[in-house]
């Protein structure tokens, strides 16, 4: 395996520390992995602006490369924003089976008013309702499911 | 008069309202609202260090994005008058988030368009769609508290009343602001007119509430003239910092 590969494989295996399920790869926020003479540079982006996970996260991934054997250095990268289309279909299903709903729509499509159909990631029923537009991290809703009764968290979608 | 002032501006916006909504952390009236407050306040918060960031390389003197929030005076920041206005209940505090998200919504989309700056576009970017949370969230609690009981339809026109005579500031462009504009790096605040009355019509005619016409709007935040909240605002947010010069956590 070429360095690069090895680079990224440390990098990627990070998990997010809020949502553990899903590594930063899956998240979608790595973005590369470069070998620069000899210093492994990892371009991470935020997923909300004040994510307060950020520096975590970009801690997490330097260590992770360190202890691979790599010089590290980490690049917080704003442009193109980070949308929830960057999760990946892996990353999807994890959520899923850790009882977080992925978000169901393309980020750009959001309406202003009228709220998405959200699906129960435990039972599969459409007929869910929206507590609150905002969760326990900056990257969540919370939902109740109107089949099953039992309340959920939803990737927000943006 | 330098460009970086024209983000030292948003920025300000963006920290104050942050900080104002961030005292409600512990005090909402309900566990869902109290995870709400924060989650906006980190929002807007998290614009302002991008902003605060950028507007200190563009001066180019080395003031980090702490310097610049912990270490200006009242005279100083160049909020405008809405974002620094108090709490008071829950009516004022969804009406000055609602009133500020439609303005900075389709400001940020504008700016994503035309900016030819790529730190203020990644800000853009990210904060156009929370600014669209901030909206329904904002929007849906005016509507339920101005169509609610005869109490909290009574506190929302006091709100309305309070607050409306804020909201043109947000459309005036200082010199500051002008420079930004004319070198394609902000777009022009009185544009967002349309899109602004369009918001708020949709919520205020669903909330049954009149906008009032206002014969003497308040200005005077883009040049550092403020109402007395600030510097108590201030003397809370900064008094770490002054007093324990470059603490960190």
């Amino acid at each position: 395996m070429s360095d690069a590969a090895r680079a990224w494989d440390a990098a990627a295996a990070v998990p997010d520390p809020e949502v553990p399920c899903v590594n930063v790869a899956e998240l979608g926020i790595l973005r590369d992995v470069r070998l620069e003479d000899g210093v492994a540079v990892a371009r991470v982006t935020p997923t909300y602006s004040g994510c307060p996970a950020t520096l975590a996260i970009e801690l997490a991934i330097e260590a992770a490369l360190r202890d691979a054997g790599f010089d590290a250095r980490i690049e917080r990268v704003l442009t193109p924003p980070w949308t929830t289309d960057w999760i990946t279909d892996t990353g999807r299903e994890k959520l899923r089976a850790y009882g977080i709903a992925p978000p169901e729509e393309s980020g750009g499509k959001a309406t202003l008013f009228g709220a998405a159909q959200v699906t129960c990631p435990r039972c599969g029923s459409r007929e869910t309702e929206r507590l609150s537009e905002f969760g326990s991290t900056a990257c969540k809703a919370q939902y109740r499911c109107l089949s099953c009764l039992e309340p959920f968290d939803y990737f927000k979608c943006i | 008069m330098s460009i970086h002032e024209a983000l030292l501006e948003l920025a300000d916006d963006h920290l104050v309202l942050g900080h104002r909504i961030g005292e409600w952390c512990g005090h909402a009236p309900m566990l869902e609202e109290d995870l709400a407050m924060p989650n906006m306040a980190l929002d807007l918060i998290g614009s302002a260090r991008t902003l605060y960031d950028h507007a200190g390389k563009l001066e180019g003197k080395g003031q980090s994005e702490d310097d610049l929030a912990y270490l200006r005076g009242e005279r100083e920041y160049r909020n405008c008058l809405l974002v620094e206005r108090p709490n008071e209940d829950f009516a004022h505090t969804m009406l000055r988030s609602l009133y500020f998200a439609a303005f900075m919504r389709p400001f940020w989309l504008k700016t994503l368009e035309t900016s030819g700056d790529e730190t203020v576009r990644g800000v853009a970017g990210k904060a156009e769609k929370e600014m669209a949370y901030h909206i329904r969230h904002a929007g849906e609690w005016v509507i339920r508290l101005g169509d609610g009981t005869e109490e909290s339809a009574a506190r929302m026109r006091d709100a309305v009343a309070a607050l409306h005579i804020y909201t043109d500031e947000l459309f005036e462009s200082s010199p500051a602001a002008h420079e930004a504009e004319a070198a394609g790096m902000l777009p022009v605040r009185a544009e967002m007119r349309d899109a602004w009355d369009e918001v708020i019509g949709q919520v205020f005619a669903e909330a049954m509430l009149e906008a009032p016409d206002v014969p003497y709007p308040q200005t005077g935040g883009r040049k550092g003239l403020h109402g007395e909240g600030l510097g108590h605002l201030l003397a809370e947010m900064q008094s770490l910092h002054r007093a324990h010069p470059g603490a960190t956590w």
